[in-house]
């Protein structure tokens, strides 16, 4: 998702900058607080960390690798306006050291993959747990959901930027299709781990879980299945909207999928090395051209966010 | 990015690029950058020029061709989608070879290589010539919040702390006769990032501590604020000055 130079034009990039620049300075005013001195060296370590996870990559379709975007994670261990600092940290680290990712693009990247994962990350993190009680369970939950969607919403963020100012001849269907259908994919992956992470960091330090502050002791942990479910079929809904939005012209995606062969082939991905390389999440994505593959592929979510839990719930009660 | 190596586009050397101050190179940077975004895509012309001006840099500083060619490699992912462009571009369309392809793809695939190349070379040359602390200082004299280079400091220094830890992890998973690599064994990885970010925050509470016991009072001392000199600044800054006439001209020419 690093957007290099040229695939937008000046003026979108100049005025993303300034958004960005914006974005930043408020969100490092109201961090400024914590920030003052403990938290400097804790941010960095922590931005060291998530620069780390960022090397964790996954093919999705020949040309794009979804990797770990991470805003999410930061906003639930160390707040939202931390979190947006931290990880603009890494994004303009990634564009001057790396070269990864356009010095003219920095405005739009530093929207997509730090200010909207995080705070997009922390409001449905916040919303999930709102009408649930404050247990470990829950805030796994809310967590799964909050990672998956963050990277979604950042998708649906790069389609509007494209539709401001993007270049080439692509309809926006086309690209909004492309980029939603593969990033929810991307977004299950991102459950995943945030999941893993949170549910390991609340075991040994929960004090550490900025989101999970309020938290009971282990003990009283309990989730009515009923509120789980009730808030699963909204997200259902709320989901299949997207895809169905997302897949409103149909014919156009399959013929994308023709054309360009997406889902026929798992390119190996540059980064070869990096631990999840080998996953073959690839294939998949040339399905979701129908709202019939994008309910499937929810229910399909939700399955395996619920199989999640159970895996870290069996852990953590053993 | 298999060694998580904090310095893996330094190449060591004392041209006159490398001496040159770290916020001019930066901000020449910028200039540069911005001159070839906002440059028509049909100006080929400029786009030779812009390569022209980059090869000397690259010639100035020593840094080989093929450093710079393998390092590019990490713009191959959007480069691929752009060369998908021509076929799923709108009309008008013409034919190659009997394949449709779309004319504003065909142009927006070119725009896409052709400025991404440049900022790609463009920014490897700033990494390959500049120590990370003097971006970093850089970036501090070029108004910079003082947190973010702050923060940024500390995550260079402990990158490659943290990547070894992960490596050590991996290997001590690996010892035990565990490989995770399929999907469904995500878990193992993810359950040791969570190790990582306790080990990363423990650490950074270590260093916080070792810091305040050090005198540290809540902000980096800094070093060296004088002036640059005018001499490094036309050093610095004639290429990226020259893309900005010939981005003008190119603007100019394609009205």
């Amino acid at each position: 998702m690093h957007i290099p130079d040229g695939f937008f034009n000046g003026a979108t990039s100049l005025g993303a900058g300034v958004v960005a620049a914006g974005g930043l300075s408020g969100a490092l005013r109201q961090s400024t607080a914590r920030l003052k001195d403990r938290q400097i060296p804790l941010a960095g370590l922590v931005a060291a960390f998530v620069f780390v996870l960022q090397m964790i990559n996954f093919p999705v379709i020949p040309g794009m690798s979804g990797h770990l975007l991470g805003g999410a994670l930061a906003a639930i261990l160390m707040g939202p306006s931390v979190g947006v600092v931290v990880v603009s940290v890494v994004i303009v680290l990634q564009a001057l050291l790396f070269a990864d990712g356009g010095v003219s693009a920095l405005g739009l990247n530093l929207i997509n993959m730090a200010v909207v994962t995080t705070l997009s990350g922390w409001f449905v993190f916040r919303l999930v747990r709102a009408p649930l009680p404050p247990t470990r369970r829950a805030v796994l939950g809310a967590s799964f959901v909050a990672a998956m969607l963050s990277v979604v919403a950042s998708a649906v963020v790069f389609v509007v930027e494209y539709a401001i100012g993007g270049v080439g001849g692509v309809s926006l269907t086309n690209v909004l299709a492309l980029m939603a259908g593969s990033h929810l994919l991307i977004g299950i992956g991102e459950g995943f781990i945030t999941i893993a992470v949170v549910g390991a960091v609340l075991q040994a330090r929960p004090d550490l879980v900025f989101g999970a502050k309020d938290l009971a002791s282990d003990g009283a942990e309990r989730l009515s299945m009923r509120r789980f479910w009730i808030l699963a079929g909204v997200a259902a809904v709320i989901l299949l909207g997207l895809t169905t939005f997302a897949s409103a012209n149909p014919d156009g995606l399959m013929w994308v999928a023709e054309q360009t062969g997406i889902g026929a082939d798992a390119r190996a991905s540059a980064t070869a090395s990096s631990p999840l390389s080998d996953y073959g999440t690839a294939g998949l994505s040339g399905a979701a051209g129908t709202i019939v593959a994008g309910g499937i592929g929810i229910v399909a979510t939700f399955l395996i966010g619920w199989g999640a839990l159970k895996l870290v719930r069996r852990r953590s009660t053993a | 990015m298999s060694g998580g190596h904090a310095h893996a586009l330094h190449v060591h050397g004392h041209s006159s690029v490398h001496k040159l101050p770290g916020h001019l190179k930066v901000a020449g940077l910028l200039l540069f950058v911005a001159a070839v975004v906002a440059t028509p895509a049909r100006a080929l012309w400029a786009f030779g020029l812009y390569a022209i001006g980059l090869g000397v840099v690259a010639g100035l500083a020593g840094i080989p061709a093929r450093f710079i060619g393998k390092r590019m490699l990490i713009e191959v992912p959007f480069l691929l989608f752009a060369l998908l462009l021509p076929f799923v571009g709108e009309a008008p369309y013409t034919s190659f070879a009997g394949i449709r392809i779309s004319e504003a793809g065909l142009l927006a695939a070119w725009t896409i290589l052709a400025k991404a190349s440049c900022g790609v070379v463009a920014s490897i040359l700033l990494a390959a010539t500049t120590e990370i602390p003097e971006i970093l200082a850089g970036m501090n004299r070029l108004r910079v919040p003082a947190a973010i280079v702050a923060i940024a400091g500390f995550m260079v220094r402990y990158l490659e702390v943290i990547s070894d830890e992960m490596g050590r992890m991996r290997v001590a998973m690996a010892a035990r006769g565990y490989e995770p690599k399929m999907f469904w064994q995500i878990k193992a990885l993810a359950t040791s990032a969570g190790a990582l970010f306790i080990r990363s925050y423990e650490r950074g509470e270590r260093v916080y501590l070792a810091m305040v016991a050090r005198g540290f009072q809540g902000t980096m001392p800094t070093t060296d604020d004088s002036p640059a000199a005018a001499i490094d600044i036309a050093r610095a800054l004639a290429i990226p000055a020259l893309a900005g006439i010939v981005a003008v001209l190119a603007l100019v020419g394609a009205r």
